[in-house]
């Protein structure tokens, strides 16, 4: 059985094309895919993530009880309406999902865990907090519109109450606060500015169409994924899961080991540092004709690996991928498509972010 | 609703084929095809030349999305390939039956033409 968000009947009078997403059934396109990936980089477009576990930590030991869940230090949060993106691992140091953490007061943290995850996630998270002094109160009434782009927040903004539009105009990125009804975020999955915004069904649906209204474009999972690509961010499922570390996904940045902390999986991240992180995660540019994707065979002078996502990357106007590659592999590559070796460039990601192409890239 | 021109003649598989009187007969994908497969962006042709049998995967077409096969319909030898893809594979989105085509065969057999389907026929597999 499918489940449909509060805004399934927008999507379908927009003429959107339905998917099925982690037992969702979601918009994949509007219609053109790459218009609406270009109106996010250049305008102001609008993804409805409402599918997403929203997750309350509430009680005494919030704190305290991700401190030890988190591959991150939520020590890093240290002012109210703070965020940061972490992963959650598995004993072995494997990643069992990756997520936003929000800040909101010493007993009430909220997070964010993907949708195609959700069943393990909730019972990992409930049977690590038997532990702590904590309830974990899942928020499935709450939807969520990602309103992304350049011209984003200022159209948001211009929606609001006057005295919320002011407080929310704030809002640095990796913050968040509740203005009524709304849990505005200045986050994203999209390498441009914008908010994510949590509130109630109606609330949605009310928002929703005041921001199509206001000129904001509706997009799809399929631009959603090939703006996460440009902007180097990875993808659940895809570019890592329980098999790998967040070492060998080109996570290392959001795992601190080097202080008396305990967390789940640290013991294994640090066994693995010593003996050596045998693989990393690299972008890749195609630079012959064709379109990378994941599953890809990967040559290079260090020996093989594997694309682990690809696409057509709209804003290069090239061909461009994840790939899992041994440790010493550098500079450039061939990646097997369709029996025929095409040459790549290997490339530190992101690709694209703020409206343009990366230094570095090509 | 897709577009399907009664002139021509449909596969399963979503390629169009529209036969001239001598003997010579253009490819391409349905309008159905190319809306499934959203926003092309890559396509690659056969050479010139090459000798293809019905049902051979010939030509490769590209969206954001997928990449898609494409078997040719009919037996025969390429004359011409669209080259105006290469730069634009976007026009089989927007006309998929004229300058969205794909390559032009020489055809062996021109009763396998009678074992295609009409529009009707292709109407009817769209809607199972």
């Amino acid at each position: 059985m499918s489940q449909h968000t509060p805004l399934y009947s927008a999507h379908v009078a927009a003429g959107a094309r339905m998917v099925d997403f982690g037992g969702w059934e979601m918009p994949i396109n509007y219609g053109s895919q790459i218009e609406e990936h270009n109106k996010v980089r250049k305008g102001a477009g609008m993804f409805d993530v409402s599918h997403m576990t929203v997750v309350d930590i509430n009680g005494a030991q919030a704190r305290i009880f991700l401190s030890y869940l988190l591959a991150n230090d939520v020590a890093k949060l240290k002012t109210p309406g703070r965020a940061f993106y972490s992963c959650m691992l598995n004993e072995e140091g494997g990643v069992i999902d990756d997520l936003i953490t929000y800040f909101l007061d010493e007993t009430f943290f909220r997070v964010v865990v993907n949708a195609a995850t959700h069943d393990k996630d909730m019972a990992w998270i409930n049977s690590q907090a038997r532990a702590f002094d904590v309830k974990v109160n899942e928020r499935p009434e709450l939807a969520m519109i990602a309103v992304q782009g350049p011209e984003a927040r200022q159209t948001v903004l211009s929606l609001l109450p006057e005295s919320d539009a002011e407080l929310a105009a704030g809002i640095k990125p990796f913050g968040a606060g509740q203005f009524g009804d709304l849990f505005i975020a200045r986050t994203g999955y999209t390498g441009e500015d914008g908010f994510e915004i949590s509130l109630s069904a109606g609330a949605a649906t009310r928002l929703w169409d005041q921001l199509l209204a206001a000129g904001v474009m509706p997009c799809g999972l399929g631009a959603r994924d090939t703006l996460r690509l440009e902007a180097g961010m990875n993808l659940y499922g895809q570019d890592m899961d329980e098999s790998v570390t967040p070492l060998e996904s080109g996570l290392g940045w959001t795992v601190v080991l080097n202080d008396e902390r305990a967390f789940v999986g640290k013991d294994a991240l640090l066994k693995q540092k010593e003996r050596g992180v045998e693989q990393k995660l690299v972008g890749l540019v195609l630079q012959d004709r064709g379109v990378l994707r994941p599953g890809q065979r990967v040559v290079t002078g260090a020996g093989e690996g594997v694309t682990t996502s690809g696409s057509f990357s709209p804003t290069l106007q090239k061909a461009i991928a994840f790939a899992r590659v041994p440790k010493d592999a550098t500079q450039t590559c061939q990646v097997d498509i369709r029996g025929k070796l095409l040459n790549c460039s290997i490339v530190r990601p992101p690709f694209a972010r703020n409206g343009t192409v990366c230094e570095g890239i090509i | 609703m897709s577009n399907i021109p009664t002139h021509l003649k449909y596969t399963e598989s979503h390629e169009w084929v529209n036969a001239d009187e001598d003997g010579n007969a253009l490819i391409g994908i349905t309008d159905h095809a190319q809306e499934a497969l959203g926003d092309l962006v890559f396509v690659e042709l056969p050479a010139v030349g090459d000798e293809i049998s019905q049902g051979d995967p010939v030509a490769v077409v590209e969206s954001v999305k997928a990449a898609s096969d494409i078997f040719t319909p009919v037996s025969g030898r390429i004359i011409a390939v669209n080259e105006d893809l290469d730069a634009d594979p976007a026009i089989i989105n927007a006309d998929p039956y004229n300058d969205g085509w794909l390559f032009e065969i020489e055809l062996i057999d021109s009763e396998e033409l009678d074992g295609l389907k009409d529009a009707e026929a292709y109407e009817e597999t769209l809607e199972d």
